[in-house]
């Protein structure tokens, strides 16, 4: 039964690591839904978060060959229940469509939109929410004429208490008993 | 699409020291793999002051888990409660270096070792509890007891699919250790009753002394008597052919009795890659060169050329067909020009005879692009000032066999085999490796 996954994973912030992660996605024909790429709180270290749709073995299978990538650090699978998680769109529409009548008033106040932009051809207004709640304005907002729509990937933050930190120091430990750490590329 | 464990490209020259340890370090731990470093012209000319620092720890890599004793308890539980348990022993014994602690466990446990292709050299043949290789071009009795052990042990091999067959209907009645180095092969194909990552040979030490010593002699003997059967219908008229032609187990049968017990054994990929795996005898380890997984054709040449420059005071035999050394026999001139003494066997059957086997069984004989006109292959090994021989019957083949181990230096032995001998038994593709299959009426 394939559903919905968040993979987040941490790695060092090298040239080339976006390639070979998403290789591993796709040549087991797994589409990636969004992904994004940031900074993470430890410096040096780059958080990605893919939302891909397959079964929970597949992803499984998957993570472990993601993490098997020398500069993987850890890899992270949550279902939808597991993680709390934001996108932001963005709406470009004609400002005739959305002054006219009670739009502005309904549509972008009732969803807790922000208007970013007015020029007389057209208004920018934002929303930050989860996937649903974008869809549903976008809904809303075509009548008026959306000329441009953007959205971002998924920015989310998982609902357990152990956190990557705690991963790095456990990691460190193990392996100190091994020889001094000599660290290149940092 | 990277085929490497790691690569980086350096474009100056003070990087190369520390990027060439990183990638020797990486390249040689945990499961090994190849690791590709472009040096840019640049950094290749430039000058620097040489200063050497090994590698030995990179954060975001973990070569090996250690072992957990608690795990080790678990195993020997299980293997002690088993009635019927199977070791599987693939590459990974021989990486790891537990050929002796393979054995020490199986004799005290009493448990009958099969090997994969590439692990064949992790147990010697010659042992009253080897059973066997396993796979779709393996032997009898571990492929079909493979469905009738309740424990499987699985140490350092990765249940590739020529070795499981159809999944669905593998080993279902067993249960499963695995124990391997590398995380995303456990669970993989196969699930495990109990995974253990970790390096193989930590392991099987740490197990061995929780092991309570048994006999199963009734166990071993079912192996035996699959044994027999398969002995009867295919191993003999494969090796002690009456009459007919030559068929490649044969060859390769008299050559393992002439050859040095340490002799290292090099094949390329084909039906003849088989007839080695099956006929040679391999006792020691470190015997056995092959390309499995991916296997390629044209390994063979230059994969013995390497072999005989890494061990200078031993035998290299390379078993090559004639699709394989056509491949890549440009290095017919490397042994030329550095005289390396490289004994090649090239079991001429003018067919790519794995793929003209696969036609006759499932395709109704189509043999589309597999038959070969060949050319005289001592001729062209003598332009590269390297002496051989030709033969057909087997009568000469005794005496050319001993011509060839005995020569200083290179010497190719072209054997003229059936054309449409096939390789048994066979796993064939869909079906369970109980299911295999001994004897195939040839059609043509």
């Amino acid at each position: 039964m394939k559903q919905e996954f968040t993979i987040s994973l941490f790695s060092e912030s090298h040239i080339g690591i976006l390639s070979r992660i998403t290789l591993i996605l796709s040549r087991r024909q797994i589409n990636i839904e969004s992904i994004t790429a940031s900074e993470s709180a430890v410096p040096g270290v780059q958080m990605l978060t893919m939302v891909v749709r397959t079964t929970p073995e597949m992803v499984q299978k998957v993570a472990r060959q993601v993490e098997k990538v020398v500069d993987v650090l850890k890899v992270f699978v949550h279902t939808s229940s597991e993680i709390i998680c934001q996108e932001m769109a963005l709406y470009k529409v004609t400002t005739r469509g959305l002054m006219s009548g009670s739009m502005i008033s309904d549509i972008v106040r009732k969803h807790n939109a922000r208007i970013l932009e007015v020029k007389s051809e057209y208004m920018v207004v934002e929303k930050s929410g989860t996937r649903a709640e974008i869809k549903e304005l976008l809904a809303l907002l075509e009548p008026c004429g959306v000329l441009q729509f953007v959205s971002s990937g998924r920015v989310a933050v998982t609902r357990q208490v152990k956190e990557l930190n705690a991963y790095l120091r456990e990691m460190e430990e193990a392996r100190g008993t091994r020889q001094e750490a000599l660290e290149f590329y940092n | 699409m990277p085929v490497t464990k790691w690569n980086a490209q350096v474009k100056k020259a003070a990087e190369i020291p520390d990027t060439i340890a990183r990638a020797f370090y990486i390249a040689r731990t945990g499961r090994p793999g190849p690791v590709l470093v472009d040096i840019s012209k640049d950094a290749q000319i430039e000058s620097m002051n040489f200063r050497y620092r090994k590698c030995t720890y990179i954060r975001s890599y973990n070569p090996v888990n250690p072992i957990a004793s608690r795990d080790m308890e678990s195993a020997a539980v299980m293997i002690n409660h088993s009635e019927r348990p199977l070791i599987l022993a693939g590459h990974g014994v021989i990486i790891s270096g537990a050929v002796t602690e393979l054995k020490s466990l199986a004799e005290k446990g009493g448990i009958p070792v099969a090997v994969t292709l590439l692990g064949i050299p992790a147990f010697s043949h010659d042992h009253r509890l080897f059973a066997g290789m396993l796979g779709m071009h393996g032997n009898y009795a571990p492929n079909v007891l493979t469905n009738r052990a309740d424990l499987i042990i699985a140490a350092g091999m990765r249940f590739d699919d020529r070795v499981t067959g159809n999944l669905k209907k593998y080993a279902p009645q067993a249960r499963v250790i695995h124990i391997e180095i590398d995380s995303s092969e456990i669970d993989k194909n196969v699930r495990a009753d109990l995974g253990i990552n970790g390096d193989v040979k930590e392991v099987l030490t740490a197990i061995f002394p929780h092991i309570r010593e048994r006999k199963r002699e009734e166990w071993i003997r079912e192996f035996r008597i699959l044994d027999s059967t398969e002995h009867e219908k295919v191993i003999r008229p494969e090796t002690e052919p009456e009459n007919g032609e030559l068929k490649m187990g044969e060859v390769v049968k008299v050559i393992s009795e002439h050859a040095g017990r340490d002799a290292v054994v090099v094949t390329d990929v084909g039906q003849h890659q088989m007839a080695v795996a099956r006929y040679y005898h391999f006792t020691d380890s470190n015997t056995l060169v092959t390309s499995g997984g991916m296997g390629t054709m044209g390994f063979g040449l230059p994969a013995a050329v390497g072999a005989a420059t890494g061990t200078s005071d031993r035998q290299v035999i390379a078993f090559i067909g004639d699709g394989g050394i056509q491949m890549t026999l440009q290095e017919l001139g490397t042994i030329m020009q550095y005289h390396i003494p490289v004994k090649i066997v090239l079991l001429n059957n003018s067919f790519l005879g794995m793929v003209r086997q696969w036609q006759e069984m499932f395709f109704n004989s189509r043999y589309a692009s597999t038959e070969m006109v060949n050319p005289d292959f001592v001729a062209l090994a003598s332009a590269y000032g390297i002496p051989g021989r030709k033969i057909k019957n087997r009568e000469e083949l005794k005496a050319s066999a001993a011509e060839m181990l005995d020569s200083d230096g290179p010497f190719i032995l072209v054997a003229e085999v059936s054309r449409t001998a096939n390789i048994l038994p066979m796993v064939e593709p869909g079906a369970s490796v109980s299911e295999v299959t001994l004897t195939y009426n040839s059609k043509s």
